[in-house]
């Protein structure tokens, strides 16, 4: 039987159909789906950790159990989970255990464009990487034979175009899981002290050695040899891209990309007159290629930042530009992603962009609220990042930092990495003050649940963690509780906590828009009279989808007094794209805003 | 079949359905016994952001991406996004605009202004380009999100597949109530646009 799959899907079935039956991960585009689509397969356990360190050790306990086990992360999330990564290279798994990683070459949702091929290198551990949808349900089955074959743990690595593109995958019927688990007592491969790792440390270099004569007769690193004039050696969605313009030259197609076939590849060297090696980012293969002395071109032609597509493929390797409408094109307005209507966000970031402070912010949908018209956040770096930065900036501001910072972080993000920086900031007497962006959600990926949320991954009730509770038992003596569709209440409380010269909790609750759009029955929109509105802008200021300008020239069916001399216009809502939350009637100071009655 | 890979990209504005469409339109040609690929981003795309999806379809396909000047057919949700992605058509290729103008927050705030004669600036580059009102269409069908079915059916009369292809697609894809509500207004779109071709 076929179907179209997602490269998530794929993996995530591949893995089904293999016998395994445990997963553990974090959300975090473009990985997400593949979590989610496996957690719905009978008789597998699968879950949502609090951050992708918990998630890998979760799947190492699994493995170690002697389960198949499978820890699935975004590519910055490796970053977070890189500490148990580097010594279970060390130590091995009883059952097989593969990490997934999902690059994001071009950034499309995420803060770096990091290529995680690096990791394996860098941690000793094999790296395979599929091209499309079947090759990823393949080869997730081909990562676990070889971590169990070698005892390692084994990467498979997409990016954003495999993990989220479609192509026809074949179904198999997926094997009886076999329950291998036992507890088994094995301190030397298990107990990393330093005696014990030393001796460890000597296996991982033979196991490698092994791992490299194995690449050189893996089926999936296969040579197509066409013309002898040009060679193409690439892997993973790069190689579409090449066959796509060039289908006349040979390839060299590397479905595994860590360690590499040293003979395969000079075999393949011999065959060709010239050889281009086509990746994106890193010029990981390339540097390894050219060490064995094999002259390539790779990164002189080709650009390092950003996915490819066969038209950034061809102009490399032509080198030309082929003339195309681009240039020629007139100029449109750029339409970035912006918070939902009735999202409970604008509220806060709309009061913070007001007040004299520095924001630093996290990673989640409120980041978007650094842009105009709201300005509420002055930095992003990673997970977590937010509480230990305003600490540490008002620490060494002083003075000059009173009362003027403030650190931002959302729900699922908090739990995910800024508890221990909380806390820190009690221990070592902060007095930024932080709000924890609760919506109840891990929103920006889809609205999965998290430890504070009382659901898991596979929908059973659970304990809710009390984010109030949680900030006192921290030492955080000042916790308030805000509700960010009230402006006023949250103006208020902020100026309050902001003055304080102790660290400060301020959790701004509300739930996310779309969650709300799930359970209310009616949206009640607003409209805005026309003659009443003094076109006074204080409503746009919200950057709310729904509310746009109209100068009164634009609109000449309309007979409108205007209410000031200077008056150009009026504001106008979209009933259609409204959601109802009334902020904006909240800021109107001449009543204009009310909600759409039957007779309205 | 052919060696020929056929590419179409479907270009709009997070929410309207896009990706809903793509991949509608990506399973009917599945059945259809093609080799199909489609390509989009997700994540930011519930934002209100650019969407854009590629769908190629052939006797084997390797890129799910198109390069530009390549595509066969651009079809457009939205009308300012159509020029966006301008560059990607063939010369000889086919352009269709859903008439709708959804404001991006430079226009809502006054900043910029919403493109104007969109329509004639496609036309002067393109042979083959047809406007339709699909929102409002769908709006007197009473329902606003059934736009992105009477693109398809817009779309529909330039490919090579059956009605029974795409009535078994639809029957897949939503409940028996919403199928047959969608079915109903396809094939009505689909006449129309076959007899103004006649």
């Amino acid at each position: 039987m076929k179907a179209l799959m997602s490269g998530n899907e794929a993996i995530a079935r591949g893995a089904y159909e293999y016998g395994v039956t445990f997963a553990s991960g974090y959300p975090g585009t473009p990985s997400t789906e593949i979590i989610e689509s496996f957690a719905g397969n009978d008789g597998v356990y699968a879950e949502w950790s609090p951050n992708e360190k918990v998630a890998l050790e979760v799947a190492i306990g699994g493995a170690l159990a002697g389960t198949r086990a499978l820890a699935v992360m975004k590519h910055v999330g490796v970053n977070v989970a890189a500490d148990p990564l580097f010594t279970v290279s060390y130590t091995g798994t009883n059952g097989g255990l593969v990490i997934i990683t999902a690059d994001d070459p071009s950034l499309h949702s995420s803060q770096n464009e990091q290529d995680n091929r690096n990791y394996a290198r860098f941690a000793k551990i094999p790296m395979l990487e599929p091209s499309d949808s079947q090759e990823a349900k393949d080869f997730i089955k081909l990562a676990f034979q070889i971590s169990e074959e070698f005892d390692t743990p084994v990467f498979l690595r997409s990016t954003t175009r495999v993990s989220h593109s479609k192509s026809v995958v074949s179904l198999e019927e997926p094997v009886e899981a076999v329950d291998r688990t036992a507890i088994r007592h094995d301190p030397d491969k298990f107990v990393m002290v330093p005696a014990k790792a030393r001796i460890r440390r000597v296996e991982v270099e033979k196991r490698m050695a092994r791992l490299s004569d194995f690449a050189e007769t893996f089926p999936e690193n296969r040579m197509e040899v066409n013309s002898p004039d040009v060679g193409i050696i690439t892997a993973g969605m790069p190689y579409n891209y090449v066959k796509d313009v060039f289908p006349g030259y040979s390839y060299l197609k590397l479905g595994m990309v860590y360690p590499l076939p040293v003979k395969l590849i000079r075999a393949f060297a011999a065959k060709v007159k010239k050889i281009y090696v086509v990746e994106e980012l890193d010029p990981f293969l390339e540097d390894q290629i050219r060490a064995l002395g094999i002259e390539v071109c790779g990164k002189d032609l080709f650009p390092y930042t950003g996915e490819f597509d066969p038209g950034v493929v061809e102009k490399s390797v032509t080198e030309t530009d082929p003339d195309s409408l681009s240039a020629s094109l007139p100029a449109i307005p750029q339409r970035p992603p912006n918070l939902c209507p009735g999202c409970p966000h604008r509220g806060l970031f709309y009061v913070l962009g007001k007040l004299d402070t520095f924001v630093t912010g996290d990673i989640g949908c409120y980041t978007l609220s650094f842009m105009k018209p709201l300005e509420g956040i002055d930095s992003t770096i990673c997970m977590g990042a937010s509480v230990g930065m305003a600490h540490g900036m008002s620490k060494a501001l002083k003075e000059k930092g009173k009362g003027k910072v403030v650190g931002v972080i959302g729900d699922s993000t908090f739990v995910h990495s800024g508890i221990t920086p909380l806390l820190n900031m009690a221990y070592n007497k902060g007095s930024a003050v932080i709000v924890i962006c609760d919506n109840s959600t891990t929103a920006m990926t889809g609205m999965q649940d998290h430890p504070a949320t009382g659901y898991t991954l596979q929908g059973e009730a659970t304990k809710k963690l009390d984010f109030e509770k949680l900030g006192h038992v921290l030492g955080i003596d000042s916790v308030r509780v805000i509700d960010p569709f009230n402006i006023k209440q949250t103006r208020s409380v902020m100026k309050e906590e902001l003055a304080k010269d102790s660290p400060s909790l301020v959790i701004s609750k509300a739930p996310c828009a779309l969650a709300q759009a799930k359970t209310r029955k009616k949206v009640v929109p607003f409209r805005i009279d026309p003659h009443k509105c003094t076109g006074c802008k204080l409503c746009i200021g919200l950057g709310c989808p729904p509310i746009s300008w109209k100068k009164f020239e634009d609109l000449p069916h309309m007979e409108i007094e205007k209410k000031t001399k200077k008056q150009e216009g009026i504001a106008v809502i979209d009933a259609a794209l409204c959601n109802g939350c009334g902020l904006c009637a909240q800021l109107c100071a001449s009543g204009a805003i009310e909600e759409v009655t039957n007779n309205g | 079949m052919d060696n020929s890979v056929t590419s179409i990209l479907l270009v709009g504005v997070g929410g309207q359905g896009i990706i809903r469409a793509s991949d509608i339109l990506s399973v009917a040609l599945m059945n259809a016994g093609y080799d199909v690929k489609k390509s989009e981003v997700h994540g930011m795309a519930q934002r209100g952001g650019c969407v854009s999806s590629h769908v190629r379809f052939g006797k084997k396909v390797y890129s799910p991406l198109s390069k530009k000047g390549d595509v066969d057919i651009l079809i457009s949700f939205e009308k300012m996004e159509t020029l966006r992605y301008l560059d990607y058509p063939k010369k000889d290729g086919t352009v269709i605009i859903n008439n709708e103008e959804i404001y991006p927050p430079a226009v809502n705030l006054g900043e910029a202004p919403y493109p104007a004669d969109v329509d004639e600036y496609v036309k002067q580059h393109f042979s083959d380009v047809k406007i339709i009102d699909a929102s409002e269409i769908a709006l007197q069908n009473g329902d606003h999100r059934m736009a992105n079915t009477i693109m398809l059916a817009v779309l529909s009369s330039y490919l090579d597949l059956t009605m029974d292809t795409w009535d078994a697609v639809f029957r897949s894809t939503f409940k028996e109530k919403a199928a047959l509500k969608n079915l109903d207004v396809f094939h009505r779109v689909r006449k129309d646009v076959e007899e103004r071709r006649a």
